[in-house]
């Protein structure tokens, strides 16, 4: 081993850990400082370097396959009650290297832990079978001879990700989707952080093997065990979304989406969230809801523009096309600058679009879509662009019940641009079914007849809509005045809001102006 | 006044006099403006501005075009203004005979006798402005207007009496100095500043005599209705009482102003504001009346006709004046838009007291076709001018009053939707803020 590690080191080590991997959708971070250091360190005092570490590790290695033992007997010892599970989290924590011994020898501890009695340590167990640690690296390089290796940097965990064969991960997703499904939530939340990066891994290997739809149930159980409350973000959010959205369960993600959110970590988290949640609304076709999240990712503050904003309002600009009718450019005051300022540029075919839309001529608007149709296609919102196509008619047929009570079908047809009576009966009576006009058709004359909303407010259902609503404002009212109140109380506002405070108070201001005083 | 009372029935009875048998009234009709009558209302330059616009006008009715340009050439001839001179006989183009050609000689004596003064003028306000006695160079710099705009030079002329101004002693000058101003920028056509003017003219009421403040007023009238702020135009014109006489001719004659403020009242009052205006021609022994209404009875007749519901009269005089008022230098651009929301206003009054209307009886009234009517009627819905609903089947139209109670529940909830999102989105933001800043 150390033989082959004098001769790999040097030039694998480098020219890997230089090389960053971005699949699939990760945003990286490039190598921090101490690992830049620790680069060039390697270039001037590599081989000596290495010898001694390798020496180390060698003897640690050595040792912790002895200990590993120990640490299941403590573990099952411990896992009783709160107090012993805080001197467990403890014991673990110093005993992380031991913990850096063969995968395959790991797994046979694992069947003798419980994953609901003992969860903490088996969460240790499985993370250390998942991550490989730095220096580590090397020797998973040259045994396994592949390049394909990632620098991950997160707040938490510093550390590489080796990449994992299918068979593995095949072995690997039962095992974790049953810890996730049974462990004990004040268990994992000591060491939350190691939670995450399990099920962040869990997830990869999902992927890998093509069946998101192994992830959804695990995942859901583990956002509602790791949330401190519903109104906390986690960074499993977004995961979560992902797969509903690669594996088409959308129902599932909508009762993640109806939590309001309250407290974020991570904004890139936040922004994910928002992003994911609006399709999959959209796929719901709860265009009021999916058109919240998409403007609370337009408006967020950022420092500088990001692709899910971006793509995110070219989703935004469609389903308020669909939704309302009517699109404006204008974004509100509280957007950030560099939205404001660089949104739009990204944008242009969309906005187009809703000025095409504005004129109110459908053949207008599906010449349009037919010329950009790739630039759509690329965007992956073609089936959107459908849909505001035909939210078109459906503008101007709900135009129409404001002005007239009864209308003929050819009349219709003719205003509305559409081919032939008969087609203007399929759209309306599309219409009427999904509740989004009140008319009846009759088809001896050929008329419809328009009729009012027959909602008169005056039924139980709507008194308890009316009540819930009212107790749910105040609620957020009182929200409101407890930020209000914490935020007064907040050292950075006080020096601020100080800081730009009269420094004279009137009486300080001398009547006598200031040239006449020799 | 009887003069032109005489001049008016020659000008309003051209044409043929019917009478129909459901009313005694008899029902003018005007065939063609005659131009000779026309025009005698006016005087100085204005004349020749009309003359050309008509003649611009009325491009299918040759003889009418001729008589205007002879009638321009004559009036130039008169002055000293050798640019329009050239101007009409370019129009006139030799139709005229041998007698309205090119007349080289009085061209040139004209230019010279002009450039002679303009340096005895120089001369003169250059010693008045070395002596610096004030009252002289302002009497200069009058002259050189008046002279820049004998001679068509609208521009310089503007700017001469702007620079006159400086040199303003009394009230009295300063007033003198803006009618002038006044008369030019609407020679010129350029109103912008000129309700501007008239606010400065109007600050000092001692000195104005009460034929200025009449003018005062035309002249705000003119600039309003150019603006195309009609009630405003309308206030201005109601206001001019019967001082005017004919003392403002080169800008406006008073069945000018009648006119004007006939339609723009028409086609921006409300029903109390027009009875306040109609109704005192009834008992004419009440308070000072508009009456000017009485120089163009066709107006007068127009207006009583709308308000006592009578559609289908007033919209046929609206018809038969338009030709002539297309050919009004000051009307031309907004006869259109006037004849479009007088329209829009008998219509709106039209339905306003129904609770359904026939489609058949009311197109038969307003003399259009069903369909048209229809097309009417909708856009003024969409607009949400009239309240009502198209049965289109049985081409009925049924008023419609929304229901209070559900538009205020549906706005109710619709607002406390919108707080909900609004305040939650906000906790949002304020969270992103606090981590980005803890970072």
């Amino acid at each position: 081993m150390v033989i082959s590690a004098q001769k790999l080191v040097y030039p694998i080590g480098i020219r890997s850990l230089k090389r960053v991997n971005s699949d699939a959708g990760r945003i990286h971070r490039f190598i921090p400082s101490h690992v830049e250091h620790l680069i060039q360190k390697l270039q001037s005092f590599s081989l000596f370097y290495f010898f001694s570490q390798l020496a180390l590790r060698l003897k640690q290695s050595i040792r912790s396959m002895q200990s590993v033992e120990n640490l299941v007997t403590q573990i099952q010892g411990l896992s009783s009650s709160a107090a012993d599970i805080a001197a467990l989290n403890n014991y673990l924590k110093a005993a992380e290297d031991s913990f850096r011994s063969d995968s395959s020898r790991l797994l046979l501890f694992l069947d003798q832990l419980d994953p609901s009695k003992h969860s903490l340590g088996y969460l240790y167990f499985l993370r250390s079978l998942l991550v490989v640690q730095f220096i580590y690296f090397v020797f998973g390089v040259e045994k396994q001879g592949n390049f394909n290796c990632v620098l991950v940097c997160g707040d938490r965990e510093p550390c590489v990700y080796g990449s994992i064969t299918k068979e593995r991960a095949s072995t690997l997703v039962p095992i974790i989707a049953r810890f996730i499904t049974s462990c004990a939530p004040e268990q994992i939340r000591l060491a939350s952080d190691k939670f995450i990066t399990v099920c962040k891994r869990f997830k990869d290997m999902v992927m890998l093997l093509e069946a998101p739809i192994r992830g959804v149930g695990p995942m859901l159980s583990a956002i509602r065990k790791i949330q401190p409350s519903t109104e906390h973000l986690t960074t499993l959010h977004p995961e979560f979304l992902q797969l509903c959205l690669l594996s088409k369960c959308y129902k599932t993600g909508l009762s993640v989406l109806e939590d309001d959110i309250y407290e974020i970590n991570l904004p890139r988290d936040f922004f994910l969230y928002c992003y994911y949640g609006g399709m999959i609304l959209i796929g719901q076709k709860r265009f009021r809801k999916a058109l919240e999240l998409l403007h609370n990712v337009v408006t967020a503050p950022m420092s500088s523009i990001n692709a899910i904003a971006v793509e995110a309002y070219k989703k935004y600009i469609l389903v308020s096309l669909v939704h309302h009718g009517q699109f404006s450019t204008n974004l509100p005051k509280y957007t950030s600058s560099a939205a404001q300022r660089n949104l739009k540029n990204f944008c242009q075919t969309y906005i187009e679009l809703a000025n095409t839309y504005n004129t109110g001529k459908v053949s207008e608007l599906e010449t349009f879509v037919q010329t950009n149709r790739e630039r759509f296609e690329s965007d992956n919102n073609l089936g959107l662009v459908r849909q505001v196509v035909s939210s078109m008619y459906k503008r101007n047929i709900q135009r129409l019940t404001q002005t007239y009570l009864t209308l003929s079908l050819q009349d219709i047809a003719n205003t509305v641009q559409l081919n032939s009576p008969k087609e203007a009966e399929m759209h309306v009576l599309q219409m009427i079914q999904d509740g989004e006009i009140y008319a009846t058709i009759n088809q001896k004359d050929g008329m419809v007849r328009f009729l009012e909303d027959p909602e008169q407010y005056k039924t139980c259902e709507m008194i308890e809509h009316i009540d819930s609503s009212i107790h749910r404002i105040m609620a957020l009212s009182k929200k409101l005045t407890a930020m209000d109140e914490l935020l007064s109380c907040d050292p950075l506002y006080l020096a601020k809001a100080g800081r730009e405070r009269q420094r004279f108070d009137f009486d300080d201001f001398d009547t006598v102006p200031q040239k006449f005083n020799i | 006044m009887e003069a032109d009372d005489e001049l008016i029935q020659e000008i309003y009875s051209k044409g043929d006099e019917e009478s129909s048998p459901s009313r005694n009234r008899p029902i003018i009709s005007v065939e063609q403006l005659d131009i000779e009558a026309y025009v005698s209302l006016y005087q100085g330059r204005t004349k020749i501005t009309r003359l050309m616009f008509i003649a611009e006008h009325c491009c299918d009715n040759a003889s009418m075009q001729l008589e205007a340009l002879r009638m321009a050439y004559d009036e130039i001839k008169k002055g000293e203004d050798t640019q329009l001179f050239r101007e009409v006989l370019q129009k006139i183009d030799g139709r005229l005979g041998p007698n309205y050609t090119m007349d080289v000689a009085w061209c040139d004596s004209v230019d010279r006798k002009a450039e002679q003064r303009k340096k005895k003028l120089e001369t003169e306000l250059n010693a008045y402005k070395t002596n610096l006695i004030k009252e002289s160079i302002r009497m200069g710099y009058n002259d050189f207007g008046d002279f820049y705009y004998a001679h068509g030079a609208l521009g310089d002329a503007f700017k001469s009496y702007f620079r006159a101004r400086d040199y303003c002693t009394t009230s009295k000058h300063i007033i003198q100095m803006h009618m002038r101003a006044i008369l030019v920028s609407i020679e010129t056509g350029q109103f912008t500043h000129l309700t501007s003017y008239v606010s400065k003219a109007e600050q000092k009421p001692e000195a104005l005599e009460p034929v200025t403040v009449e003018k005062l007023r035309c002249a705000a009238g003119l600039a309003h209705l150019k603006a195309k702020k009609y009630d405003l135009a309308a206030r201005k014109f109601l206001e001019v009482g019967p001082d005017l006489g004919s003392s403002y001719n080169e800008v406006i004659a008073s069945q000018d102003v009648a006119t004007y403020g006939g339609l723009c009242a028409l086609a921006s009052f409300d029903r109390a504001e027009l009875k306040a205006c109609v109704l005192l021609l009834f008992f004419p022994t009440m308070i000072i009346v508009f009456n000017f209404l009485e120089l163009v009875p066709e107006v007068r007749e127009l207006i009583n006709d709308f308000y006592s519901c009578h559609y289908g009269s007033c919209l046929d005089y609206l018809g038969n004046l338009k030709a002539n008022l297309l050919l009004d230098i000051h009307l031309h651009d907004h006869v259109e838009t006037l004849y479009d929301q007088i329209r829009n206003k008998a219509l709106i009054q039209y339905t306003h007291p129904f609770v359904s209307v026939d489609l058949q009886i009311m197109a038969n009234v307003f003399k259009t076709s069903i369909a048209g009517l229809e097309k009417e009627l909708e856009t003024l819905i969409t607009d949400n001018q009239i309240q009502a609903r198209i049965d289109s089947h049985n081409k009925i139209l049924y008023a419609r009053h929304p229901d209070q109670k559900n538009a205020t529940f549906q706005r109710v909830l619709q607002t406390g939707n919108e707080f909900d999102q609004e305040v939650r989105a906000m906790l949002l933001r304020a969270n992103l803020l606090r981590t980005e800043g803890n970072r």
